[in-house]
C-alpha cells in the first residue's frame, strides 16, 4: 500500500468524524487537531476507523504518532511493512 | 379666516396662479366663456383674457399632450379634465410621455404640467360620470397624485403644485364643490406630501382621502357616541404614500378600516392595506378592513346609488364588527 | 385505548413538528418501542411509546406542527376493544406550509388533553402574538374574545396581568415550521439562550472547586485500555462521569429536580452529558442510571449517545429526564469551567484539562496529571458543606479507579 492510498484511508476516516472536513485544504504537516474540531471522542472514533480498515492493532502509546497527516502516513507505512 | 366653498376656494387658487405668473395659463373643456363645467372657472376669461383661459375641443388625448408641450417649453399649464372618466382618453399622453419623459431625456426635460378633475360619485350622473380612478393614476411612478379634501387644500394645494417640477394630478370630489368651509390665507403654502389627521382617536384608524373624509367624521362622530374613539387620517396625497403617518396612528389604534370610493378589487385600497401589512404587521390587532363602493357601475336611480357608494353607515357597522367582537 | 400525545421534551418546549411515523397503522408496538420522529428547538428526537399494542390511527400527518400535549396517534392496547375512528386532528399541510390550525369537536375520550390545545395553533393577532412574546405569557394559557375566538392584545395584557404575581414563565420561543439546519441552529441557539437566562435570573449559584490528582485513575486506565482492542477502549471521560455519579449516591441534594417551591431528590442518578455540535451549540442529554454501569457499559452508551446527539438522533426520554450534568472543556484547554446549571437541574461540575502539575507526595514534589473540578450548585437546595462533600468524594473515587 502506498503513501497516497494510506493518506485516502486516513482522509476518509477524518470525514467519518469531522464531516465539515475539506482534504482539499488539509496540510500534511500541521497537527490535525490545530485544523479540525476533534476532541477525544472524535479521535478515538479516528483510531477505531482506521483500525477497522487496515486491521492493524494501534497502542494507545501510539495515538501522538496521528498529530499529523504525515506522521501518520510513515507511522502506518512502517507498520504495515512490519507485520 | 374666511369661509367660502370648494368651488370658490379652486377659482381663488387658480386666480392667484395667473395673478403672480405670467407663464400659468388654464386650458379645458369650456374653462372660458362657459366658466367651467362646475363654474370653477367663472370670471377668469373676463380677468385674464382668451390667451390665458382657452376653451378647448372634446379632445382630451389632443389637449393632455398640448399642456405636456407647453410645460416642455417652458409654461406652467393647468389642465382641466372635465371628470376622471374622460381623462382615460388621455392616459396614453400620461403615462408615455408626461410621467416619463424625465427619465427618458436622461433628466434634460422636466414637465411641470399641473392637471385637475372631478372625481367620484354621488350626483346622479351615472355610470359614465361617476367613477373614482385616482388610484389607477396613483399606480404611475413620475407623478404626484393628491387629493383635497378640504376647502383650505383646494385654496393651496395647486400653488403647491406649480412649485413642483414633474406632473401633479390633482383630484376634485364633485361632492364637496359646493361644500363651506374655512381658509386661512395666514397659513400659506401647504405640503402636498404629508397625511394629515384630521381627529384623533385611540381605538380605530380610518383611513380615507377627498369626498370620503366628511363620510368618516360623521361616522367617527357617530362612534363616539357609542365609546369608540376613531383617529380620521385624510391622505391628502395618494401618491406617494405618508406611510409614517399612517404606520404611527396604527401603532396607536392597533386597528385601521380603509375608506374608498373606489372599487375594491386591485385599488389604492388594497395597496394601503398591503403597506400596513408589510410595515406595521406587529401593530395590528384585527385584520385591516375596507370599506369600498359595490362592484358594479355606478348607478343612476338615488337610491341604488346610495348603496353602492361607501355610506357613514357603512363605516360604522364595519369598525363595530371589528370593536365589538371584543366581549 | 391509549392516547400518544406530542411529549413535553423540554421544560421550554411549547410545540414540536412530527417529521416522521416510524410505524404504520396496524403495525404492532411496544412499551419502549420508537414510533415517531420529532423535531424540537434542540433537535430531531425519536419518541418512544408508553404502551403495548397495536397502532390504530396516525392522528397527525407527518409535517404538521402541533402543540405539545396533542394527540398523535391512537394505540389500541393488548385486548382493548375496537374504538370509533376519530377525526384527524391536522390536515395534511400542501408543500412547504404549517398545517392549518383546524378546529375540532372535543374528542369523546380526552381525559389528559385539553380541547383547546388539540391540533390548533390558537389563533391570536399579530400585535397580540407580539405582545405576549414580550410579557412572557403562553398563548395556550390566554382565554381569546375576538373573532373566532380570537387572542387581542386586551386579552394578552390582561391575562399578563392577572400572572404577574407569579411571572416565572420563561419567553416562549419563536416557533420555525422549516428544518433546515440553519433554522434548526438558530433554535437550539435561541433554546439555550432561554434556558440559560432562566438559570442565571432564577438560580442563586455558588461554586466550589477543588484540583484532582489523576495519576491512579490514569495509570490504571492505560494499562487497561492496553489489553483491549482499540473499538473497546475506554476514555478517560467515562471515569469521571462514573466518579460524578458514585459521588452523587453519597450527596443526593445535589442530584435533585427543583418543582417551583424545593428540590425534590430524585431516585435515579441519569447524568446529563454536555455534547458539543459540530455547526455550534451543545445539548445535554442523559446516560440513564449511571451508578449502575460498569465503565465498559458507560462507555459503550457514552459513543453512542455522542454520535447520535450530533446527528439529531436523540430519544425524548434522553431528552428530559437528566438529573444533574457534566460538562468536561478539558479537550480545549481550559483549566476550569464554571458551569451554569441547567433548570430544573440544581447541580452542574465542570472539569478542565488536565494538566501536568508539581504536587507533593510523601514529603517530595512529583509531577503529575492534575485536573479541576468545579461545582456549581443551586443554594436554595443545598449549601456549600454538602457540595464540598461531593467534591471529596468525587476525588475519592477517582484515587480508586478499580472500584469504579
Amino acid at each position: 500500500m502506498n503513501r497516497d492510498e494510506l493518506k485516502d484511508i486516513i482522509l476518509s476516516a477524518l470525514i467519518g468524524v469531522a464531516p465539515e472536513a475539506d482534504p482539499a485544504t488539509l496540510r500534511d504537516n500541521v497537527p490535525l487537531r490545530d485544523q479540525l474540531d476533534l476532541d477525544s471522542m472524535d479521535f478515538l472514533n479516528f483510531i477505531i476507523a482506521i483500525h477497522k480498515r487496515l486491521g492493524l492493532e494501534i497502542a494507545e502509546t501510539d495515538y501522538p504518532h496521528f498529530a499529523t497527516l504525515s506522521s501518520a502516513i510513515s507511522f502506518l507505512e512502517s507498520k504495515l511493512s512490519k507485520s | 379666516m374666511t369661509t367660502m366653498t370648494y368651488r370658490e376656494a379652486i377659482r381663488q387658487g387658480l386666480r392667484e396662479a395667473l395673478h403672480d405668473d405670467p407663464r400659468v395659463f388654464l386650458m379645458g373643456e369650456d374653462v372660458g366663456r362657459y366658466g367651467g363645467a362646475f363654474a370653477c372657472s367663472r370670471g377668469l376669461l373676463e380677468e385674464f383674457g382668451p390667451e390665458r383661459i382657452r376653451d378647448t375641443p372634446l379632445s382630451e388625448d389632443a389637449f393632455m399632450g398640448l399642456g405636456i408641450g407647453a410645460a416642455l417649453g417652458g409654461m406652467r399649464p393647468i389642465v382641466e379634465v372635465m371628470t376622471v372618466n374622460f381623462s382615460l382618453l388621455s392616459l396614453d399622453q400620461v403615462v408615455n410621455n408626461a410621467a416619463i419623459l424625465r427619465h427618458m431625456s436622461g433628466g434634460q426635460f422636466s414637465v411641470p404640467l399641473v392637471v385637475r378633475m372631478t372625481t367620484g360619485g354621488g350626483r346622479r350622473v351615472a355610470s359614465q360620470h361617476s367613477n373614482s380612478f385616482e388610484g389607477w393614476y396613483a399606480h404611475i411612478p413620475g407623478i404626484t397624485v393628491v387629493a383635497p379634501a378640504t376647502v383650505h387644500d383646494a385654496r393651496f394645494m395647486l400653488q403647491s403644485a406649480l412649485k413642483e417640477p414633474d406632473p401633479v394630478f390633482i383630484f376634485e370630489h364633485i361632492m364637496l364643490l359646493p361644500e363651506q368651509g374655512a381658509v386661512d390665507e395666514s397659513l400659506g403654502p401647504v405640503d402636498l406630501r404629508r397625511a394629515v389627521v384630521r381627529r384623533p382617536g385611540k381605538e380605530v384608524t380610518l383611513i380615507t382621502h377627498g369626498g370620503s373624509l366628511g363620510k368618516c367624521l360623521t361616522a367617527a362622530r357617530t362612534l363616539a357616541e357609542q365609546g369608540i374613539e376613531a383617529e380620521v387620517i385624510d391622505l391628502r396625497c395618494l401618491r406617494p404614500l405618508d406611510m409614517a403617518t399612517i404606520l404611527e396612528s396604527v401603532a396607536k389604534t392597533h386597528r385601521a378600516v380603509i375608506v374608498d370610493e373606489a372599487w375594491r378589487s386591485g385599488s389604492h385600497a388594497a395597496e394601503i392595506s398591503a403597506r400596513i401589512m408589510e410595515e406595521g404587521f406587529y401593530s395590528l390587532d384585527a385584520p385591516v378592513a375596507r370599506v369600498c363602493s359595490a362592484e358594479v357601475p355606478i348607478p343612476y336611480a338615488p337610491q341604488m346609488e346610495d348603496a353602492a357608494l361607501p355610506q357613514p353607515t357603512d363605516i360604522v357597522r364595519t369598525v363595530q364588527e371589528m370593536i365589538s367582537s371584543h366581549g | 385505548m391509549a392516547e400518544f400525545l406530542m411529549p413535553k421534551l423540554g421544560t421550554d418546549m411549547q410545540e414540536g413538528i412530527l417529521v416522521e411515523w416510524l410505524k404504520k397503522p396496524g403495525d404492532a408496538v411496544h412499551r419502549g418501542d420508537l414510533i415517531a420522529e420529532v423535531e424540537t428547538d434542540k433537535g430531531t428526537i425519536q419518541v418512544e411509546c408508553f404502551t403495548s399494542g397495536v397502532l390504530e390511527q396516525i392522528l397527525v400527518p407527518e409535517g404538521s406542527t402541533v402543540p405539545v400535549g396533542t394527540v398523535l396517534a391512537i394505540i389500541k392496547e393488548e385486548g382493548a376493544p375496537p374504538e370509533a375512528i376519530r377525526q384527524p386532528v391536522v390536515a395534511a399541510p400542501a408543500a412547504g406550509q404549517t398545517a392549518a390550525a383546524k378546529p375540532l369537536e372535543a374528542p369523546p375520550l380526552a381525559p389528559t388533553v385539553k380541547p383547546s390545545t388539540v391540533g390548533q395553533r390558537a389563533l391570536m393577532s399579530p400585535a397580540a402574538r407580539k405582545r405576549a412574546r414580550e410579557l412572557g405569557v403562553d398563548p395556550e394559557s390566554i382565554h381569546g374574545t375576538g373573532r373566532g375566538g380570537a387572542i387581542s392584545l386586551e386579552d394578552v395584557e390582561k391575562a399578563a396581568a392577572a400572572k404577574a404575581a407569579v411571572s416565572t414563565a420563561p419567553p416562549a420561543t419563536t416557533t420555525a415550521s422549516v428544518s433546515e439546519p440553519a433554522a434548526r441552529m438558530a433554535r437550539i441557539r435561541q433554546a439555550i439562550a432561554a434556558a440559560m437566562s432562566r438559570s442565571k435570573r432564577e438560580i442563586p449559584h455558588y461554586y466550589l472547586s477543588t484540583s484532582i490528582d489523576m495519576h491512579s485513575a490514569l495509570s490504571w486506565l492505560a494499562e487497561k485500555n492496553a489489553a483491549l482492542p482499540v473499538p473497546d477502549r475506554i476514555l478517560y471521560a467515562t471515569l469521571l462521569i462514573k466518579a460524578v455519579a458514585l459521588a452523587l449516591r453519597e450527596t443526593p441534594e445535589l442530584n435533585a429536580l427543583w418543582d417551583g417551591q424545593q428540590g425534590v431528590i430524585a431516585k435515579d442518578i441519569h447524568i446529563g452529558v454536555a455534547v458539543s455540535l459540530r455547526q455550534g451549540g451543545l445539548i445535554a442529554p442523559a446516560i440513564h442510571h449511571v451508578d449502575r454501569l460498569s465503565l465498559e457499559e458507560l462507555m459503550v452508551k457514552l459513543r453512542d449517545l455522542v454520535q447520535r446527539t450530533r446527528t439529531g438522533a436523540l430519544r425524548a426520554s434522553e431528552m428530559t429526564d437528566p438529573t444533574f450534568t457534566v460538562t468536561n472543556l478539558g479537550e480545549q484547554g481550559v483549566e476550569s469551567v464554571y458551569g451554569i446549571i441547567n433548570p430544573p437541574q440544581v447541580a452542574i461540575v465542570g472539569f478542565g484539562s488536565i494538566v501536568q502539575r508539581p504536587w507533593i507526595v510523601d514529603g517530595q514534589i512529583v509531577p503529575r496529571p492534575i485536573i479541576t473540578a468545579t461545582l456549581a450548585a443551586d443554594h436554595r437546595v443545598s449549601d456549600g458543606h454538602r457540595g464540598g462533600l461531593f467534591l471529596r468524594a468525587l476525588d475519592r473515587w477517582l484515587q480508586e479507579p478499580a472500584k469504579l
